[in-house]
């Protein structure tokens, strides 16, 4: 219910309080601790790397990781779109975990894929791991999404304009508390671009410390920290060294 | 032993180190291939030490070949060539060394039942080491194996004296149960008296602390007293810490040496040399020489810290002075007051020649699994004959049929309730009610990944570009930023980066070392021993047999609170410094302790007591709060094993790294997968991951019950603590004090460098993010944000 107002809430309103709330390139966006990412002005919400049927990937292969992982991570997208209704939803990328991934899909979760796109403006960015996300899902697809100030792909480019919102390198992050060290999936921006955290159930982390992720950000950084349900904005100078560099 | 070599039967020889055992196990197998020399495997030696494998080839070989025998020895371990290896499968010596691990591989393979058939004689060493562990357990399953291909065999068991022979007994018998008379035990004489003493400080005695260090000039001195000191510690940070004191205080220049777990193996083997050699003047060590080579030269062990065993006691005193005709001498250094009434127990136990340790348990699921497949890698089996063969198995005596079929139904497709695998099924059903392999590359992916010894995910420590010392769990390393400095292998390091799964570090540095903490690496203080503890605290008659400082600490808990007694419990509360404290005299072990604490704070949670914090150690459990608790018996009512429990269980990171484990073991996740092995982790899926989804949508998937089972004796020691709840019901003493009681203070102590409460994380990071406030405070933090 408050997030009904987020999404429609007006310049100066909570979001800019809220400690998950920042900028983009002029873009008020807004870190969410399930791991999706708002957009209140327009109304929409992005989720990057859903990695459905990752599970059964891995089965092909001998290796039975329980079957259950498309299922709860639909159950946990389709509890973020019910909590914060958008008019839109943008999926950033491997959304499926091999080209072949849409043929091993349950027909209870090919329901509840439906069920979503017909719900909302659905858009599957292509990926790395499903460069032609399948049609039949319902939603549309293509490569990049230009939206105003910013700009929707799955891998970060290189040299590119401010504003760019993208998913792939399933970001992760770790502080040091009391001697102890906690970890979890982050957003991590630089002010020019933004990287979002993997959604998959099955999906693991590259801390942000890692050349290839450190080489895409600024010198100044900073995270959005997802532990203990909640969302925790913390100073890339404040993190831990890279766990495996 | 001869004579139960001629009736064919199987023997269990139980004697003290020592005691030439491992001979004795193989004279008959010497004397029947003498008489009859033959070609082929006669006799098979499993060793749960590489080392020892080796060792005894040495031993056995110049004797055969001194006298000419017609007899040929071989070792196989994972360090055996391959070419070697294949070329022992096709024509074996008459007598094969090996590990567990290394049969269980030879089981896998489709000739097995040829190579096995002519088995005379299996000898197993150091069976107590192996009986109560997953190692056994896979161990007897493979026992069970080799009967079917050899019926004949005979089996051999040489273990240590043990509080449970019964339970080796039954493990070498051929049903798996004790008493059915086709094991003759043969006991060795008795070992020899140990002179035990505890080694008191001249000054103070430590209110708390585990490491020992106050003691190091006595320590040294004994060391220069004796000609070859063993110093036993308990945790490999307490070796390096030790082990550094000592160096310091090493103004003769003794040569002293370092061994545990982490440390390179070659280094092992080096230190091991010097010490045969009789090169070494004292060694500290973990257990990783628990076991091993018999040193003559050893005429002192040392137990730094707490024993909290008395079969391990018994075991690491006998270390020393193998000689029977001399008693081994030892010498106990309790790190702080209550180890000295643990040593105290110990010494105690050890002249009254009682032994403790667990009672046989059921054999782990996750361990079956792994033998399901490996027995399906070397051809099609009947399930119904397997499930015969592997109740024979003593560890899975009891298991029933219907969770055998569960486990075959997860090799098969990973037995989820979600019928989504049928495709890509492992092991096919035939029309004949057989099963088996569908992919043959699956026998590859097994053999990469058999055995039961699961590490952590550890990375490798490397001096500058020269040689690996050792390896460190990841944890630690991650906790370690550039220039910081470390305790490693006896040396002091500057932790550089970490590149691919090595630690690059320079020597020496400034600043106060960290030192490499191991997970589980803290063995909990055993029921008897605690009950030997509650009955010294009960006893003040025995008091003056104490150390005097202790003695008086105790004269003044008596006049301040009372002394816990042994038939109850004694709780204490008192206020300090705006807190309420209360502390409770349980004594059974830091596992049970860490879950008590647990359950706890959640109970005074509900009760609105606000619990702020907890610390466990051995002996009591400490837990502090906003407001005091009054009502003891329900607090500690044994229904909070009920929902509390079950919750806490399953978002504990304790039982993620259970989960861990047996989904290795079963073969869920793979340490390795084919043509993947340069890819650098141990384990290739985070199974924290498949945890939590798992848990979420079977909770009775065959994995969580094993890890439950696992979780009960091991981490959680819920089984221990669910009797302590039972044995002092209504029987709890509460005393209401001003202030804190002399027994209280040790654990009061120990607030701070142990856990807090509750959602642990949330208030970790709220930790966390309160510093970065008050450092924004300052003025800093703006400056560094990109906005």
């Amino acid at each position: 219910m408050p997030m009904l107002d987020l999404m429609g809430g007006a310049a100066d309103g909570p979001a800019m309080t809220d400690p998950a709330a920042f900028p983009l390139n002029g873009a008020r966006l807004c870190a969410d601790p399930s791991g999706v990412l708002l957009w209140p002005e327009h109304r929409t919400l992005i989720v990057a790397d859903l990695h459905l049927e990752k599970g059964s990937g891995f089965a092909r292969r001998g290796v039975m990781l329980p079957p259950y992982d498309t299922g709860a991570t639909l159950t946990r997208l389709a509890s973020a779109i019910d909590t914060h209704r958008p008019a839109r939803v943008i999926c950033l990328g491997d959304s499926f975990h091999d080209p072949a991934a849409a043929s091993r899909v349950a027909a209870k979760d090919g329901e509840k894929i439906r069920a979503l796109t017909a719900r909302t403006d659905w858009l599957w960015i292509a990926g790395n791991h499903d460069p032609a996300p399948p049609a039949d899902w319902g939603g549309a697809v293509t490569d990049t999404l230009v939206d105003g100030p910013l700009t929707f792909r799955h891998a970060a480019v290189a040299d590119t304009a401010p504003g760019e919102v993208s998913g792939h390198y399933h970001p992760k992050a770790r502080v040091r508390a009391r001697g102890k060290s906690v970890s979890g999936r982050c957003f991590v921006t630089d002010g020019r671009r933004l990287i979002l955290p993997a959604f998959g159930a099955y999906t693991g982390g590259l801390d942000v410390g890692h050349p290839e992720l450190r080489r895409l950000l600024a010198r100044r950084f900073e995270v959005f920290l997802l532990a203990a349900g909640r969302v925790w904005r913390v100073p890339g100078s404040k993190l831990m060294t890279p766990a495996r560099v | 032993m001869l004579a139960a070599a001629r009736e064919r039967r199987s023997a269990l020889l139980i004697a003290p180190t020592g005691g030439g055992k491992t001979l004795a196990g193989f004279l008959p197998s010497l004397v029947e291939l003498s008489e009859a020399p033959r070609d082929g495997l006669h006799t098979l030696y499993i060793s749960p030490l590489k080392a020892l494998a080796v060792d005894i080839h040495r031993n056995l070989t110049a004797p055969i070949e001194e006298m000419g025998l017609p007899v040929t020895v071989e070792t196989r371990t994972g360090d055996t060539p391959s070419s070697k290896r294949t070329r022992q499968r096709q024509r074996p010596p008459n007598m094969l060394l090996t590990t567990p691990e290394s049969l269980a591989l030879l089981l896998s393979y489709p000739d097995a039942e040829v190579m096995f058939a002519g088995l005379r004689c299996v000898v197993v060493d150091e069976l107590h080491a192996l009986a109560d562990n997953k190692r056994g357990e896979l161990l007897a399953l493979g026992l069970a194996r080799l009967s079917r291909f050899a019926p004949h065999a005979r089996r051999v068991g040489l273990s240590a004296t043990v509080a449970h022979p019964a339970a080796l007994e039954a493990y070498l018998s051929r049903d798996g149960r004790p008493g059915t008379g086709d094991v003759t035990v043969v006991r060795g004489g008795a070992a020899a008296r140990a002179e035990v003493k505890i080694l008191l400080p001249d000054g103070a005695l430590p209110w708390s602390g585990h490491m020992g260090l106050y003691a190091i000039d006595r320590l040294y001195a004994a060391i220069q007293g004796a000609k070859t000191t063993i110093v036993f510690v308990n945790t490999r940070a307490q070796a390096e810490l030790i082990f550094q004191a000592l160096w310091h205080a090493n103004e003769d220049h003794l040569p002293i040496a370092l061994h545990h777990g982490s440390l390179a193996v070659e280094q092992r083997r080096k230190v091991e040399a010097l010490m045969a050699q009789g090169g070494l003047r004292a060694v500290v060590a973990t257990s990783s020489l628990d076991l091993g080579i018999d040193w003559a030269a050893v005429d002192l062990v040392i137990q730094v810290g707490a024993p909290k065993g008395s079969s391990r006691l018994l075991q690491r005193i006998g270390r020393a002075n193998h000689r029977l005709d001399e008693p081994s001498r030892a010498l106990l250094v309790p790190a702080n007051r209550f180890e000295v009434l643990e040593c105290k127990a110990a010494l105690d136990a050890v002249n009254a020649g009682e032994l403790d340790g667990d009672p046989p348990r059921p054999g782990g699921l996750d361990v079956l699994a792994q033998h399901v497949l490996g027995t399906a890698c070397a051809g099609p089996f009947d399930p119904g004959a397997l499930f015969a063969e592997v109740t024979g198995a003593a560890p899975y005596a009891d298991l029933d049929r219907a969770t055998f079929d569960q486990v075959v139904e997860f090799v098969r497709t990973g037995g989820y309730a979600l019928d989504a695998y049928e495709r890509f099924q492992k092991i096919i059903r035939r029309p004949d009610g057989h099963y088996e392999l569908v992919d043959k590359r699956a026998a590859q992916s097994y053999r990469m990944n058999a055995g039961t010894i699961v590490e952590a995910t550890t990375v490798k420590v490397r001096l500058g570009r020269g040689r690996v010392l050792g390896e460190v769990e990841e944890y630690f390393i991650q906790m370690l930023r550039p220039g910081d400095t470390f305790l490693f292998s006896g040396r002091l390091l500057t932790f550089q980066d970490l590149r691919e799964n090595t630690a690059h570090c320079t020597p020496g540095g400034d600043g106060d070392p960290a030192v490499p903490a191991y997970a589980g690496g803290k063995l909990p203080l055993t029921t008897h021993l605690a009950d030997r503890v509650r009955a010294l605290l009960e006893d003040p008659d025995v008091w003056p047999t104490l150390p005097s400082p202790v003695e008086e600490w105790l004269e003044l808990q008596r006049w301040r609170s009372i002394l816990p007694r042994a038939d109850r419990l004694l709780v204490e509360t008192f206020p300090r410094a705006d807190r309420e404290y209360l502390v409770a005299y349980t004594f059974e072990g830091r596992n049970a302790h860490q879950t008590l604490g647990m359950l706890l704070t959640r109970r005074m949670e509900r009760m609105g007591l606000g619990p702020l914090g907890f610390v466990a150690t051995d002996y009591v459990i400490a837990v502090w709060s906003v407001k005091p608790c009054a009502d003891m018996d329900t607090l500690f009512d044994q229904d909070m094993l009920g929902d509390d429990l079950e919750e806490w269980m399953a978002e504990s990171s304790l039982l993620k790294r259970t989960f861990r484990t047996v989904a290795v073991i079963a073969g869920l996740i793979e340490r390795k997968l084919p043509g993947h092995e340069k890819s650098g982790r141990q384990v290739t899926f985070n199974s924290d991951l498949i945890y939590d989804v798992l848990r979420r949508h079977q909770p009775d998937h065959i994995l969580l019950e094993a890890t439950r089972q696992d979780a009960a004796r091991g981490l959680t020691d819920i089984k221990r603590l669910g009797e302590l709840l039972v044995r002092v019901r209504g029987k709890i003493d509460h005393r209401r004090l001003d202030r804190v009681s002399p027994l209280a203070v040790p654990v009061l102590l120990e607030i701070g460098r142990e856990q807090v409460a509750g959602g642990a994380v949330e208030a970790l990071m709220q930790d966390f993010a309160d510093d970065l406030v008050h450092e924004a405070i300052g003025g800093d933090m703006q400056a560094s944000l990109p906005l």
